[in-house]
C-alpha cells in the first residue's frame, strides 16, 4: 500500500552513505512487510538493496548470505548446492506463509528483523548456528542467531543498526537435518516450525513459531523422548507458548512435542 | 521514472512511499487491481522483468528501467489468432471467473508458472484469492495448459459465456474505480478507536490547515435524519438508528469525521491532525452483556419512531410464537434432543471493497457511481436523506467486484454524496481492506438452542428453537435476518408443534448485515445437526431420517403463525437431491495412507436446506426491451457482480425472441434507465428480474409479430428468427420493423421453494486435529437450469464459502469488542489449497413460477455446508462440534478431551 507519510528516500551506494538514525526512519529491503501495513509514523526510507550487496558468497570456511538476499534467490541457489543441508534450506524458504511471489521480493534479513514468531529464517539460521553481522554506526557486531530475536517483532538491533549479513560455518552444511512444520491450514502460516540437526557435536533442536521467541536446545547425543520432552517444557517455561489466530497455545505445545519426537525418530533412523 | 509497461515506454511521476500498483493505475493500467493492499490476495500481480510480484508491496521506484507486464500485456508473446495468451484462452474455456475482479492477477500469476509449479497449484496459487468460484475451474484452466493435445473444451450450448467474459480475461472490464479520477477530491474517514463513547469535541483547525484539505465533516455538519444503511424494498424493515455522522460512537471503527482533500495523501494527513475528545462509555461486547438488566443503553431513542422493539433492553426485535402444542408434543416423544450451537462473525470477503464516486452532473443531478447490489434502493435512500426528489439523484454501477450481501448496504454513498453536494466537486471514497473488517458489515453471529422431540420411527413430535442474534452497533437487517433464520429452516420439517423464541440485540461491536444465506446458514447449522443427532440416537440413517421427516408437495409449510402464505410448491426436487446423495457418497473410497494408519478416522454426513425463491413482502423488478435499427437492446436494473444473472437474462430474452444471446445488447444497473429494481439480493437475479425480462421479451415478440402482420397486410404464423420474422417463405427483416419496445414488471409474489443437500466424507487425524475432506457432493433443486456452467459455478462458490465458514473464517474481537484480525493475513479466506472439488448434481424439475422453469441458486448452496461438515466430523470422531469454525486446534482439543490423556 502507499506509505503517504514518506517524504524522503535515501539510496546509499556504500556504507558511509547511511544516514544518522532519526525518528521516522525505516530500512527498506524487499518491502513485503513494510508496504503491507499502514506505517503512519514513518517519514524516511533507507533503501538497502541500493548498497548492491552480493546475495550469496561461498567461502572456504563459511557461507555468507547478504541480508538483502531474497528467499527465492536462496531457494534457487540451494537447489544446485549439493550439500546435505540444501533440502532443509529450501524447505525453510518455502515455509514462508507468503506466496512464491512474496519470496521473489522478501529477504532473509527482512524476515529476521521483522522477527515474527513464524519467521522461517529464524529457524534456518539457528539450525545452522549462523552469526548475524550487524552494522552499528561504524562498529560491526557479531551476534549468534539464537540471540538475535528477543520476542514477537523485537530484535536486539539498536535504532539505526543494520543487519548486514548472515554467516554460516561451512562444516554445518554437511550435517543431517530434519524439519517439521505444523499449520492450521495446508500451506498456511507456521504454528510450529522445528529443525533438528545431528552431527559429530551431538543433537541440536531449533523451535520456532510455537513460541514467542526461538528456542535452541543442545544435547551431546540424541536424547530419548522423555528427556527431549522435559527439555522442551523447561525451555518454554519462561515465555510460554505463542497465542494468535494461527493456532492455540495448547495445540502449539502439543504439536511441538509431537514434531520434536518425529524429528528424533527421523534422525535416529 | 522511466519504464516499459506492456511493451510501451512510459514516464511516470512517483512519490517515495508509493507502491507500484498505484503508479500503474494512475497511468491508466486498470487491469492491475487493488484487492487487499497487503500482498495477500494477488489481484495486483504484475511481472517485473518477467518475475511475478505483488505490485501493492513493490515500491514504485524499484520499477525504474524495468519491463512491467500487466494482464494487458500478456497476449504479446504467446498470442494466438484471437489475440489471447493461452492462459487467457483457458480461463475463457473453463469459465474460470465469476465477478472477475481477481482474474487479472490470477492470469498474470498463472502465466508465469512453469510446468513444475503448475503441478503444485496448491502452493503456486496460494497468493491469489478468489471468493466467487471455489477455484475448481481455475485449477482446471491452468492444468489444461499441460494437456495441449486434448481437444478444445466443448461448450455446452446451453451455457454461453457471460457477455463480459472477453473483457474480464483481457483486464478491460470496468469496475467501480477503473476510470481516470484525477480531478476527483479524495475522502478518508477518521474512525473511532473506542467501542462506545460520546464525542465531546472535534478540533478541525489543524486538519484544515493541511495544504490540499478542502473540507472536514463532523456530526455538527450533517442532517439530523436517522436512517438505516440496510437497503430493503421497504426501508422500514430495519430500524432508523444511524446518522450520517453521529456524536455517539457505538463500535470501534465507526466513522467520526470525513476529510476531503485534493489527494489521498493530503486527506490522510488531515485525518491524522484531527483532535477528537471522547468521553468513553462502557462497552457492551456480547449479547449476554447487552441483555443484562443493568446493561448500558446503546441506542437512547424512541423505539416507536426508530422502530426498535425495546431500546432500554438493547432489543432490536423479538419473536415468541407457537404453532400447535409443543408441550404435548414433547410429552408424546420417545426422545428429546437438546443442544446449543454457535456461529461466528464472518466477513463477506468480496475482493472489490466498498467505494463510491459522487458528483453533481451538469443538469444538477446528484450522480453516484458505486459498487452496489442495490443502486435503485440507494437512490431512494439518498433522496430521502438529502430531501431531494428521486429524479434528481442518479445511482449506477458498472461491473461490481463481488457482493455476497455485503453490498446491499449504503456504507459510503451517503457520505460521498454529502461531500459532493457541499463542495460541488466530484468526491471519491474507497474502503481499505481493514475498513472492510472494522467498519463494513459482517454476518450476524448467533447462539441457537434447539429442543426437538421424536418418536422411535423418527417422526418429529415437537420442535422448538431459541435464537439469539448479535446485530452489533446498528440494526442493519437484524430483524429480517432473524425472521428468515427461523422460517425455512424449520418449515422444512413435518411437525405439527413448533415453537420459536428469537431475539436480536445491539452490542457495541461492528454491525452485522445481509450475508449470503440471510440467517439460514446459521439456523441450518443448528437444525441440521440436531436432526443428525436424533437420527444417530435412534439408529436411523441420516438420509432416511430426512426422507421420513421433510415436507412434500401438499404438506403445509409451517414455521410461525405470522409467516406469509404466498409460498407454493412451484416444483419439488428434494427427494431427487437426497437420492443423488445416497448414490454419490462412496463410502469405500479411502486413500491408502489413511486406510493404513489407525490414527485417522473416517466418516460422512449430510445436511439439507430449503429457501424461498424470493424475499418476503415483495421484490420488484422492471425490464425494458427494444428493437432498434441496431438490433435488440435489453434494459434491466440488476447489477452484475459475478452471479451471472446478466447472461441468463440474455438467454431468457433470446429464447422469447428466437435469437441468440450475443445479438442482444444490454444496459443495466443505472437508475437513469428504469423506474425501479429492488436489487440483486435474495437470489432474485434470475427468478425475479429474469421473469421481468421474460415478460418484456414475450411482449416484444408479440409486437413484432403484429408489426409483421401490419406491414405485410397478411396474418400468418409469424415465427421469430435471428434475422427476421418468418412465415413459410416470407421474411420480414427486424430492421424493417424497428423501432418497437416493450416492458415487463414483476412484484415478487407468489414465491416457490428451492432445495439443497450437501454431503461430505472426511478423514480426521486424531493426534493432530487435521481434517481432510475426502469427498464433497452437492445436489441442488434449481428448477430448469438455464445455464448449467454458471449455475454449477454458483453452487461451487457457495460450497467454498460454506467450507470457509465451517473450517477457517472468524472475525476475532478483543474483550472490548474491537476487531483484532482486520486483514486477509489473519482472517483466513479459503485458498485453492483449502478446497476440495465438489461433485454437483441438479434435480430434474421445472418450476411453474420461474422464468423458463428456473429457480434461484446463488445463496442457498452455502446454507447446508457447515452442518454437513459437522455431521461428517461427528460420524468420524464421535465428538460433536457445535461451534464454527472447527479449526485443527479445536478439533484436536475436543478429541484429546474425549480420548483422555495420551
Amino acid at each position: 500500500m502507499d506509505l503517504n507519510t514518506i517524504d524522503t528516500l535515501v539510496r546509499p551506494a556504500v556504507r558511509r552513505d547511511l544516514p544518522a538514525p532519526a525518528r521516522g526512519d525505516a530500512f527498506l529491503a524487499g518491502g513485503t512487510w513494510l508496504f503491507s501495513e499502514p506505517q503512519r509514523d514513518l517519514v524516511r526510507l533507507i533503501d538497502l538493496p541500493s548498497l548492491g550487496w552480493i546475495p550469496i558468497a561461498q567461502e572456504p570456511d563459511r557461507l555468507v548470505l547478504a541480508a538483502t538476499c531474497t528467499l527465492a534467490g536462496l531457494d534457487a541457489w540451494a537447489a544446485d548446492a549439493g550439500w546435505a543441508a540444501a533440502d532443509m534450506v529450501r524447505r525453510c524458504c518455502r515455509a514462508l506463509w507468503g506466496s512464491f511471489k512474496i519470496c521473489n521480493a522478501a529477504t532473509i534479513g527482512g524476515n529476521l528483523c521483522l522477527a515474527l514468531p513464524a519467521a522461517p529464517m529464524a529457524a534456518l539460521t539457528i539450525a545452522l548456528e549462523a552469526t548475524c553481522v550487524v552494522w552499528s554506526g561504524l562498529e560491526t557486531d557479531r551476534i549468534p542467531a539464537d540471540r538475535f530475536i528477543l520476542g514477537p517483532q523485537r530484535t536486539c538491533l539498536a535504532p539505526g543498526a543494520v543487519l548486514r549479513q548472515i554467516e554460516v560455518p561451512s562444516a554445518l552444511l554437511s550435517a543431517r537435518f530434519a524439519l517439521r512444520q505444523a499449520s492450521l491450514t495446508v500451506e498456511g502460516r507456521s504454528a510450529a516450525l522445528l529443525i533438528g540437526r545431528l552431527d559429530r557435536d551431538g543433537f541440536a533442536l531449533a523451535i520456532t513459531a510455537s513460541v514467542p521467541r526461538p528456542l535452541s536446545l543442545r544435547f551431546d547425543r540424541l536424547p530419548d523422548g522423555a528427556a527431549l520432552r522435559a527439555a522442551i517444557e523447561a525451555a518454554s517455561a519462561a515465555d510460554g507458548w505463542y497465542d494468535d489466530m494461527h493456532g492455540a497455545p495448547d495445540w502449539r505445545r502439543h504439536m511441538t512435542v509431537r514434531l520434536a519426537g518425529e524429528i528424533l525418530a527421523e534422525l535416529a533412523a | 521514472m522511466r519504464l516499459v509497461i506492456d511493451g510501451a515506454p512510459r514516464a511516470l511521476a512517483v512519490t517515495p512511499g508509493q507502491c507500484l500498483r498505484t503508479a500503474l493505475r494512475a497511468d491508466g493500467n486498470f487491469g492491475v487491481k487493488k484487492g487487499c493492499d497487503s500482498g495477500d490476495c494477488g489481484a495486483c500481480t504484475v511481472l517485473l522483468d518477467g518475475v511475478p510480484v505483488h505490485s501493492c508491496l513493490t515500491p514504485a521506484f524499484r520499477a525504474e528501467g524495468c519491463r512491467v507486464t500487466t494482464v494487458g500485456g500478456l497476449a504479446a508473446p504467446g498470442a494466438g489468432p484471437d489475440g489471447l495468451h493461452p492462459v487467457q484462452r483457458a480461463f475463457l474455456e473453463h469459465t474460470a471467473f465469476q465477478c472477475g475482479f481477481c482474474t487479472p492477477g490470477m492470469l498474470v500469476t498463472a502465466s508465469s508458472l512453469d510446468q513444475a509449479q503448475r503441478r503444485e497449484l496448491a502452493r503456486s496459487m496460494k497468493g491469489n484469492i478468489c471468493r466467487c468460484t471455489g477455484y475448481g475451474p481455475i485449477g482446471d484452466a491452468i492444468a489444461s495448459l499441460d494437456a495441449p493435445m486434448l481437444p478444445p473444451v466443448q461448450r455446452d450450448p446451453r451455457s454461453p459465456l457471460a457477455p463480459a467474459a472477453q473483457a474480464i480475461v483481457r483486464g478491460t472490464a470496468r469496475f467501480t474505480f477503473d476510470l481516470p479520477t484525477a480531478d476527483a477530491l479524495q475522502m478518508v474517514l477518521l474512525r473511532s478507536p473506542h467501542p462506545h463513547a460520546r464525542i465531546v469535541s472535534i478540533d478541525r483547525d489543524a486538519a484544515l490547515a493541511v495544504p490540499g484539505v478542502r473540507l472536514v465533516l463532523t456530526h455538527e455538519d450533517v442532517p439530523a435524519l436517522l436512517y438505516s444503511t440496510a437497503r430493503h424494498q421497504d426501508f422500514r424493515d430495519s430500524p432508523d438508528d444511524t446518522r450520517l455522522l453521529d456524536d455517539v460512537v457505538r463500535h470501534a471503527g465507526q466513522r467520526v469525521a470525513a476529510v476531503v482533500a485534493d489527494t489521498l495523501a493530503a486527506a490522510e494527513r488531515g485525518r491524522d491532525r484531527l483532535v477528537v475528545r471522547y468521553a468513553p462509555l462502557p462497552p457492551v461486547p456480547t449479547p449476554d452483556a447487552a441483555l443484562r438488566a443493568d446493561a448500558p443503553v446503546i441506542h437512547d431513542k424512541d423505539g416507536a419512531i426508530a422502530r426498535i422493539a425495546d431500546p432500554r433492553r438493547n432489543l432490536v426485535m423479538a419473536l415468541h410464537d407457537e404453532v400447535g402444542d409443543t408441550a404435548a408434543g414433547f410429552a408424546e416423544a420417545d426422545m428429546v434432543h437438546e443442544a446449543e450451537y454457535r456461529t461466528q462473525r464472518m466477513q463477506h470477503g468480496h475482493l472489490e471493497t466498498h467505494g463510491a464516486l459522487a458528483w453533481i452532473a451538469e443538469d444538477g443531478v446528484l450522480t453516484v457511481r458505486t459498487s452496489s447490489q442495490v443502486p435503485f434502493l440507494t437512490r431512494d435512500a439518498l433522496a430521502r436523506l438529502f430531501d431531494r426528489p428521486p429524479e434528481s439523484v442518479r445511482v449506477f454501477c458498472e461491473r461490481v467486484g463481488g457482493g455476497f450481501g455485503g453490498k446491499q448496504e449504503m456504507l459510503c454513498e451517503d457520505i460521498v454524496a454529502f461531500a459532493a453536494l457541499r463542495t460541488g466537486r466530484a468526491v471519491q471514497l474507497e474502503f481499505t481492506r481493514e475498513e472492510q473488517f472494522t467498519a463494513a458489515t459482517c454476518r450476524h453471529p448467533m447462539r441457537i438452542r434447539t429442543r426437538i422431540g421424536a418418536r422411535r420411527d423418527g417422526t418429529l413430535t415437537a420442535l422448538s428453537i431459541d435464537l439469539l442474534s448479535d446485530t452489533g452497533a446498528y440494526g442493519n437487517f437484524g430483524a429480517a435476518v432473524m425472521f428468515h433464520a427461523v422460517n425455512e429452516s424449520i418449515a422444512l420439517y413435518r411437525c405439527a408443534n413448533k415453537k420459536v423464541d428469537a431475539r436480536v440485540v445491539y452490542t457495541t461491536t461492528p454491525p452485522a448485515g445481509a450475508f449470503r444465506g440471510f440467517g439460514l446458514g446459521q439456523a441450518c447449522f443448528a437444525i441440521e445437526q440436531s436432526l443428525d443427532e436424533i437420527a444417530g440416537r435412534l439408529g436411523i440413517d441420516p438420509i432416511a431420517m430426512r426422507e421420513r421427516t421433510v415436507i412434500r408437495p401438499g404438506d403445509p409449510m409451517i414455521s410461525t403463525s405470522g409467516a406469509l402464505h404466498d409460498v407454493e410448491y412451484g416444483s419439488y426436487g428434494l427427494d431427487q437431491c437426497l437420492a443423488h446423495l445416497r448414490t454419490a457418497l462412496r463410502h469405500d473410497a479411502v486413500p491408502d495412507e489413511i486406510a493404513r494408519d489407525p490414527d485417522w478416522c473416517v466418516g460422512s454426513g449430510i445436511a439439507c436446506a430449503m429457501i424461498d425463491s424470493a424475499p418476503p413482502f415483495g421484490h420488484r423488478a422492471q425490464a425494458g426491451i427494444a428493437l432498434t435499427d441496431a438490433g435488440y437492446v435489453l434494459t434491466i436494473g440488476t447489477a452484475e457482480f459475478g452471479n451471472g444473472s446478466t447472461t441468463t437474462h440474455l438467454q431468457i430474452a433470446a429464447a422469447a425472441l428466437g435469437t441468440s444471446p450475443d445479438r442482444i445488447a444490454i444496459r443495466q444497473s443505472d437508475t437513469a434507465l428504469l423506474g425501479h429494481d429492488t436489487g440483486a439480493f435474495g437470489s432474485t437475479g434470475t427468478a425475479i428480474a429474469g421473469l421481468a425480462t421474460e415478460r418484456a421479451a414475450q411482449a416484444l415478440a408479440g409486437l413484432i409479430r403484429q408489426a409483421a402482420t401490419d406491414r405485410t397486410g397478411q396474418a400468418g404464423d409469424w415465427r421469430l428468427t435471428p434475422d427476421g420474422v418468418r412465415d413459410g417463405d416470407r421474411l420480414v427483416t427486424l430492421a424493417a420493423l424497428a423501432p418497437l419496445s416493450a416492458d415487463g414488471e414483476v412484484a415478487g409474489t407468489p414465491r416457490s421453494v428451492c432445495f439443497n443437500v450437501h454431503g461430505f466424507r472426511v478423514a480426521v487425524h486424531r493426534p493432530t486435529g487435521a481434517l481432510r475432506i475426502l469427498q464433497s457432493v452437492h445436489a441442488a433443486d434449481a428448477g430448469h437450469v438455464i445455464n448449467p456452467v454458471q449455475c454449477r459455478g454458483q453452487v461451487e462458490g457457495g460450497v467454498a464459502q460454506g467450507i470457509g465458514s465451517a473450517l477457517f473464517e472468524q472475525i476475532r474481537l478483543d474483550e472490548t469488542g474491537t476487531v483484532s484480525n482486520a486483514s486477509f493475513r489473519s482472517y483466513h479466506m479459503p485458498r485453492l489449497a483449502d478446497l476440495p472439488r465438489t461433485e454437483v448434481f441438479f434435480a430434474d424439475t421445472h418450476d411453474r413460477l420461474g422464468p423458463l422453469g428456473a429457480k434461484p441458486m446463488s445463496e442457498s448452496p452455502f446454507n447446508p455446508v457447515p452442518a454437513a461438515l459437522a455431521n461428517a466430523l461427528a460420524d468420524a470422531t464421535g465428538v460433536r462440534f457445535r461451534e464454527t469454525p472447527f479449526t485443527a486446534d479445536r478439533i484436536w482439543r475436543a478429541l484429546a478431551a474425549a480420548d483422555g490423556p495420551c
